[in-house]
């Protein structure tokens, strides 16, 4: 089972961990993008922590919608709208705290659904979606095996990773790195790597 | 009817307004959201709502974003019938919605209008 203050952990967590990598995210933005993917990831996640700390949420759902609400309204970039929407519909589909693997499975992908609706984005368009959908599936596939919360993480988070160093070669169809054309290939996506991070903070947290 | 013009850039977003007042008319309900909210370039979901309470008046508003982040931004203030996001190119498209706009017509036909503006040739 997952409780809410596993959820909390993840935030932070992923906080710690887009902290450490700020500028390698902001380099690999550097490259295809704006160059401000790591410096605003950095300042959302540390608002969603200090919000969480000084209001402790009662359940996951509302741990999530908190994090979604402030990646929303903090966040400069498209990654603010991208995670935010995520968020907030996972807050909106988890109905259970604490969560089974199961209910996280379908929150998630109904989150990653989200995601693509707003963005248009879809698998192999180098963005986000290319690190959340392997997760997603790894996810749902790990459930049906009846695997272990942690176990199944892990799954997601290797998932993820592999997804985003898939990005390399892949030419941009969606977002600002898609006006570079065939510039964009031979770079990672920074969305697609920024996803990778959250996962593994919550295959580390659940440790 | 109210028409918001979402930049990532707040300068680029006035002068846009500027000059579709200039040609639409002072009095057309046309109102600037760029930059984020610190003023830096990007865009702000709360920048851009403090745009469409300025120009709302009931009857619908029309949003037209330039790119990136403002497009996902503007998407999440999408409110089916009354605050329309439209994918046509920034400038021409907030001209052709302001001057059906400051004619009076509804909210579809000014987002029909700005459609237009995709396919209209310059020469």
């Amino acid at each position: 089972m997952m409780d809410t203050d596993l959820f909390v952990a993840w935030f932070e967590e992923s906080s710690r961990l887009i902290r450490r990598e700020r500028d390698r995210l902001t380099r690999l933005d550097a490259a295809i993008g704006d160059a401000d993917h790591g410096t605003n990831l950095d300042r959302g996640f540390s608002e969603v922590c200090k919000a969480l700390a000084d209001d402790p949420p009662g359940s996951a759902s509302e741990v999530l919608t908190t994090a979604g609400t402030i990646l929303i309204r903090r966040v400069g970039g498209a990654a603010g709208p991208l995670y935010g929407s995520l968020f907030r519909q996972m807050g909106r589909a988890l109905r259970e705290s604490p969560v089974t693997l199961a209910g996280f499975a379908a929150a998630f992908e109904d989150g990653v659904v989200a995601i693509e609706r707003l963005g248009k984005a879809t698998p192999g368009d180098k963005t986000m979606v290319d690190a959340l959908t392997p997760a997603s599936r790894a996810l749902a596939l790990a459930v049906r095996d009846g695997v272990g919360v942690h176990e199944a993480l892990v799954k997601a988070a290797d998932a993820a990773l592999e997804g985003a160093k898939a990005t390399i070669p892949m030419q941009a169809k969606k977002g600002r790195a898609s006006y570079l054309g065939q510039r964009s290939i031979g770079h990672e996506d920074p969305g697609a790597a920024s996803a990778a991070l959250l996962l593994e903070a919550l295959a580390s947290v659940a440790g | 009817m109210g028409v918001v013009l979402v930049s990532h850039s707040a300068g680029l977003a006035a002068e846009a307004v500027r000059l579709v007042r200039g040609i639409a008319g002072d009095d057309v309900p046309v109102a600037a959201a760029g930059g984020t909210a610190d003023g830096g370039l990007g865009s702000s979901v709360e920048v851009i709502e403090k745009a469409v309470r300025s120009v709302d008046d009931g009857d619908g508003v029309v949003l037209i974003p330039d790119i990136g982040s403002s497009v996902l931004n503007a998407r999440l203030l999408a409110d089916e019938g009354k605050a329309v996001v439209v994918d046509v190119p920034f400038l021409e498209g907030a001209i052709a919605a302001a001057v059906t706009a400051g004619a009076g017509e509804t909210l579809a036909e000014v987002v029909a209008a700005a459609e237009e503006a995709r396919t209209h040739r310059k020469f």
